[in-house]
């Protein structure tokens, strides 16, 4: 589904991905862990389309098109959806008022007819139960005076609403307490069909208990230096980073 | 004393309008001689001070007067009314005649009997043309007019003081609130020829009354059409008045305007002014908090493309304690148009414990378009509570970004952006018909720039 090969990027002079390699087959879930400011949330951006990244090396084919060629609403309508580590406010926005556009426009480009009003209606309800939000809080301004927890709610949301094909979860579990990471992980597994995919960034194990992942990822300052199944997590867990940092001391 | 008078910026309009006073019989009827006086030391006033040129400090981003001379004469200046039928269909959709209000509507500077539809009974609220009311309410009126709005101030209410002969009076007797809102529109048909107009309005809002007050001004035909208005609005203790201003201007549409407001004890006092199209809109909203524990709202939205331009002055002046102000004022500037926003806040020695807020806030959406702006905060008091901030940008990349990987196109997101940057100001609107009204006209402007 998506191949990411030698992918390259900078903002300004700083080159931050160093040439990512990574493979995702449908169904297959992906965790990406690694310090901070490895270059995770990067990462993401460049893969929804963000401009401030230029590449400068690489390519990222998604179902057989380019996807850096494409533009971030293109690359939406075509099944990637980035759930933010730190989503937007918009004042005087609300999810519902975009949300309804935002799903006809990618029904339309996968042939499918615009809903009516009603029919909108009905499925936001079903997929607000399915993640357990608020009516009140899709009708607030986007992220304005949002907790934490529920900005990450409102994003889950949005992506239970659009079924993308790749989901890119950038740290959703940081902020939600217990119940509310059962809830958002739970929304992902139910979602979860063997057309779609998804790329969870986390730093915790915690969330992986709950996702389970086919393969664990190391990013480290803009390369993806250990590739692993789920025990790699474990093990991160326990030890930290700096073994792994000392590993691919060596082997540079 | 000699008198410097540089040869070059001399205005010829202002020659005209001198000479045409001095010739008018009408404006020297005696029918009033309070009147008649009241001309007199306007005129003589904006003799003195003739129209603001370049160099004048209020108006040095607004060349109304270079603009005004360009495109009209001395012919302007007398009307003689060539009926035009093809009006009502014109000015139908403007009109929001369909709804329970007071339509009150003016063309050319006359009163329309004809178009005009008043719902309220005259025990609640009087409606009536001025020069009527000269007659009928004459005390009233007397004690009210001209008061406020001060001839040395600004030329362009000198000059409105000398000639205006009609517009609107407005009572609302005490204890009186008015569920009908009014809704007064000033039409400038410019089909046959150019138009030049100076409606007067006085607005006595009596004590513990309520009243919602709309003026909109539209232009109908291709030729230049120029308004100078002044509306004087008296707010008695505890009583509240909602007022709009609204400019949904032709591209030859040239706008001067006061409103001068003076506030009593315990009054609230909100106004709205959206301006949305013209050639060039010269707004001053003059507020006198005379009294203490007043409230003031001032929300402002100029939304411009092609190249009107737009300058909104304000001043809201604290004189004496306890009172609260709030002021916010956006622009959204596309194309080649221009905005201009000046707000003064003026806190006197003995006004303590003032709360006074200002912002202003701008969206350039492209090279051409420009804004200046510029807080003024005046403060002789020292316990009070003030601040102002102005912002100019562009739409936000962080949000257009996020809409868009939402799968909206790059245009709709901008334009979902842009009406709720509106919106904020437009909601404040508590006119439900006229606030629709604006939503529709701004999504079809949104809609037609951003082709959705
Ligand atoms: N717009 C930018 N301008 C300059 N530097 C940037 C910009 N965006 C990211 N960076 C830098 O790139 C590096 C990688 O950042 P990134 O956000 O991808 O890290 P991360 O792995 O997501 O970290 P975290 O775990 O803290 O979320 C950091 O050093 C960051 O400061
Ligand atoms: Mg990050």
């Amino acid at each position: 589904m998506l191949t990411i090969k030698n992918l390259k990027a900078r903002v300004e002079d700083k080159e931050i991905l160093k040439g990512i390699n990574l493979e995702v087959r449908a169904g297959e879930i992906h965790a990406i862990m690694g310090p901070n400011g490895s270059g995770k949330s990067t990462l993401a951006s460049v893969l929804a389309g963000r401009e401030d990244f230029e590449v400068t090396e690489g390519s990222v084919e998604f179902l057989g098109n380019d996807l850096l060629d494409m533009a971030p609403e293109d690359r939406a309508r075509e099944g990637v959806f980035l759930a933010f580590q730190y989503p937007v406010e918009i004042p005087g926005v609300s999810t519902t008022n975009f949300l309804k556009t935002a799903l006809n426009q990618i029904r339309q480009h996968r042939g499918q007819d615009p809903l009516d009003a009603v029919s909108f209606l009905k499925l936001m309800k079903e997929k607000m139960k399915l993640v357990e939000i608020d009516q009140s809080l899709i009708n607030r301004s986007l992220n304005e005076g949002f907790s934490g927890g529920e900005k990450k709610r409102n994003e889950i949301f949005q992506l239970a609403m659009l079924e993308p094909k790749l989901a890119i979860l950038d740290e959703t579990d940081s902020g939600l307490d217990i119940d509310a990471l059962r809830i958002v992980a739970n929304g992902v597994n139910k979602l979860k069909t063997k057309d779609n995919a998804t790329i969870v960034v986390t730093h915790y194990q915690r969330l992986l208990e709950y996702i389970i992942p086919d393969y664990v990822h190391v990013l480290y300052n803009g390369r993806i230096v250990k590739s692993g199944t789920k025990e790699l997590a474990l093990e991160l867990e326990e030890k930290g980073y700096d073994w792994i940092k000392d590993t691919t001391a060596t082997t540079v | 004393m000699t008198q410097i008078i540089d040869k070059q910026s001399k205005s010829a309009l202002q020659e005209a309008f001198l000479r045409y006073f001095e010739n008018s019989e009408k404006l020297k009827e005696p029918a009033s001689s309070f009147l008649y006086e009241l001309r007199k030391n306007a005129i003589h006033s904006f003799e003195q001070s003739g129209l603001p040129g370049h160099k004048h400090e209020e108006y040095k981003y607004t060349p109304i007067t270079r603009a005004l001379d360009k495109n009209f004469d001395s012919q302007d200046l007398s009307l003689e009314e060539v009926p035009n039928p093809d009006l009502l269909a014109r000015i139908k959709p403007w009109l929001l005649t369909n709804i329970d209000a007071n339509i009150v509507v003016f063309i050319n500077g006359q009163f329309s009997q004809e178009h005009s539809k008043i719902v309220s009974s005259p025990q609640d609220m009087i409606l009536k043309p001025l020069s009527q009311a000269f007659i009928e309410n004459k005390e009233l009126v007397e004690q009210h007019f001209a008061k406020q709005a001060s001839i040395e101030s600004d030329a362009f209410v000198a000059l409105n003081t000398a000639f205006a002969q009609e517009g609107l009076f407005l009572h609302v007797p005490k204890g009186k609130v008015v569920d009908k809102p009014v809704l007064v529109y000033f039409i400038n048909d410019t089909t046959q020829r150019r138009v030049i107009v100076q409606p007067r309005n006085l607005y006595l809002i009596g004590e513990n009354s309520q009243v919602d007050l709309a003026e909109s001004f539209y232009t109908v035909g291709e030729n230049p059409g120029y308004q100078n208005i002044v509306s004087e609005i008296v707010v008695a203790q505890h009583a509240i008045a909602n007022y709009y201003k609204i400019e949904i201007e032709g591209q030859q549409a040239y706008h001067t305007g006061t409103t001068q407001v003076q506030q009593a004890a315990q009054s609230l006092f909100n106004a709205t002014t959206v301006s949305l199209s013209g050639a060039m809109v010269r707004n001053n909203l003059n507020i006198a908090l005379d009294a203490e524990h007043c409230e003031t709202h001032m929300f402002g939205l100029y939304m411009l493309d092609q190249h009107t331009h737009v300058d909104n002055h304000t001043i809201v002046d604290h004189r004496l304690p306890n009172s609260f102000s709030n002021e916010l004022y956006k622009g959204i500037m596309d194309d080649h148009s221009r905005g201009v926003f000046n707000g003064k806040i003026y806190v006197r020695p003995g006004a303590q414990k003032t709360n006074a807020f200002q912002s202003n806030m701008n969206i350039l959406l492209t090279d051409d378009a420009s804004i200046d702006t510029k807080p003024q905060l005046e403060i002789w008091a020292d316990d009070v509570k003030c601040s102002h901030g102005a912002t100019t940008g562009q739409i936000d990349a962080e949000q257009l970004f996020y809409l868009r990987t939402r799968g909206l196109k790059k245009e709709q997101a901008r334009a979902i952006l842009l009406k709720a940057f509106a919106d904020d100001v437009i909601q404040n609107i508590k006119v439900k018909p006229l606030r629709e009204q604006l939503e529709h006209i701004i999504a079809a402007r949104l809609e037609k720039n951003y082709q959705l």
